[in-house]
């Protein structure tokens, strides 16, 4: 198996608070690996370490190597971070007042992409590739992103990461606010996607880690305490703490 | 602590398997009694016990079923319900042998008395504690205790072979005592079973407290660990 994503020693702090401590993580490529700890673990500061988001907010800094493929991200222009490392978040944040085309073309037409037919074929690709074309191919340019349903709107922001093909898609709980059939769909579709493009999820629901990841790691108090294939974390956990945690004696 | 209802249920969970155990455990012991005192009236009891033990089978089964549908639990939490519900098949096992061996108690009630070249008693005394052991490794999930069951296990056998070439002998040299003879070889096959029983029972604890699976010989490897 190949590596995706290597992370060495990575510390991420939000002004002098230190929120993780030295991470070391191997993803492997084409798979999909759950992050899973508590509230305020630092598993979502750990995902936005590995695209550069982290330090979009004021005070924040990243330590340490992230390399996807042979690249450290923190050696590139952030916009060429992004392009490699796509990102979906918990609230869907499709453009309001964009179309459902323009919201999954605008990444391509931001780099440059104005060929009408590139655009069309990425768009069309992008929506088959998230299970939405088949919805919304009649009212590509007539109806909003705000105008489909939650669900719908979470897989049109994975038709826009996914229109500048990325090679790594991260998510941040992703599924947190949809109902059962819309995660359903999502799961099916990480299921889909991960046969070619490598994805780290984080995850509060421990049955969807379960359910969509090969390996899962878990955070504690900005540490990785395990990480191993998912069906040893929840089944026969190395750690007490992840045992503890998992099984609901702790959290 | 968080979960608190679902670990209570877990409590209730052993708390059934438990109550089953015992009416197994007693069963086998009302069974043997009976063997010892030809009494018929224990065997009776066995017969009439045995659909309580399969009722409770049953609920403990549901019981788990449930649990597993409704709190999806996770690492030793999932060990122990899937160790529950092997156990119990285990046990009603446990209480079908014992049925077996009232019946054939039974069958030898009605013949002349001979004397057999097989301590049954004995033999039971031992599965007896194999199952005592099985059952308190599971109350206090003391593996080390439960690997001494899985060892014990092989003296049974070897008592159950020595009790078939013994048996086989007697039909041979005295034909008239072949009949008995069938009966207490049943019997001794019957208890050996019942060790097998406690060996699985064991073995099922080590899996929910060690997360390792030693069936067939497999615990060679997590000896000592």
């Amino acid at each position: 198996m190949a590596t995706a994503v290597e992370v060495r020693d990575l510390k991420a702090w939000f002004g002098k608070t230190e929120a993780l401590h030295g991470i070391n993580m191997a993803v492997e490529q084409a798979h999909a690996t759950a992050v899973i700890g508590p509230s305020g673990c630092g598993k979502s500061t750990f995902i936005r370490c590995l695209n550069r988001m982290h330090e979009t907010n004021p005070d924040a800094r990243a330590e340490g190597e992230v390399k996807v493929g042979n690249a450290d991200i923190y050696d590139m222009p952030a916009v060429d971070v992004r392009r490699k490392v796509g990102m979906v978040f918990q609230k869907p944040n499709p453009f309001p007042s964009m179309s459902i085309y323009d919201n999954v073309a605008a990444g391509l037409k931001l780099n440059g992409t104005r060929n009408h037919k590139t655009l069309d074929d990425v768009v069309e690709r992008s929506l088959q590739q998230s299970a939405l074309w088949d919805e919304v191919k009649d009212v590509l340019k007539k109806k909003s992103g705000a105008s489909l349903s939650g669900g719908q709107q979470q897989r049109l922001c994975i038709a826009r990461a996914l229109a500048v093909n990325p090679e790594v898609l991260l998510m941040d709980e992703p599924c947190s606010a949809l109902d059962p059939i819309s995660t359903a769909k999502i799961e099916d579709l990480i299921f889909e996607l991960k046969q070619r493009l490598t994805i780290v999820i984080v995850t509060h629901n421990m049955q969807q880690a379960s359910r969509v990841a090969e390996f899962t790691g878990f955070f504690l108090m900005g540490n990785l305490v395990e990480f191993d294939r998912t069906e040893k974390i929840f089944t026969n956990p190395s750690d007490k703490r992840t045992e503890d945690y998992i099984t609901g004696r702790f959290g | 602590m968080t979960r608190i209802r679902f670990h209570q249920e877990l409590d209730e969970l052993k708390h059934r398997i438990l109550a089953m155990a015992g009416m197994a455990e007693q069963a086998v012991d009302l069974a043997v009694q009976a063997y010892s005192q030809r009494d018929l009236a224990l065997c009776e009891r066995v017969l009439t016990n045995e659909p309580g033990i399969n009722r409770a089978e049953r609920e403990v089964d549901e019981f788990a079923i449930d649990l597993l549908a409704m709190q999806q639990p996770m690492a030793v939490d999932l060990r122990f319900i899937l160790a529950v519900i092997k156990i119990n098949a285990d046990l009603e096992r446990v209480g079908d042998q014992a049925v077996n061996i009232a019946q054939r108690v039974m069958h030898m009630a009605g013949m002349p008395a001979f004397e057999l070249p097989v301590d049954i008693p004995a033999m039971a005394s031992r599965v007896r504690a194999m199952v005592r052991d099985a059952l308190r490794s599971f109350i206090e999930g003391d593996t080390e205790l439960a690997k001494r069951v899985l060892e014990a296990d092989d003296e049974i056998d070897r008592i159950n072979h020595e009790a078939f070439a013994a048996l086989s002998a007697c039909m041979q040299a005295k034909p008239d005592c072949a009949v008995q003879a069938l009966d207490a070889l049943s019997i001794a096959r019957n208890l050996e079973r019942v060790a097998d029983h406690a060996t699985n029972i064991a073995e099922d604890v080590i899996f929910w407290v060690r997360g390792a699976d030693v069936r067939h010989g497999a615990g060679q490897t997590i000896a000592g660990s």
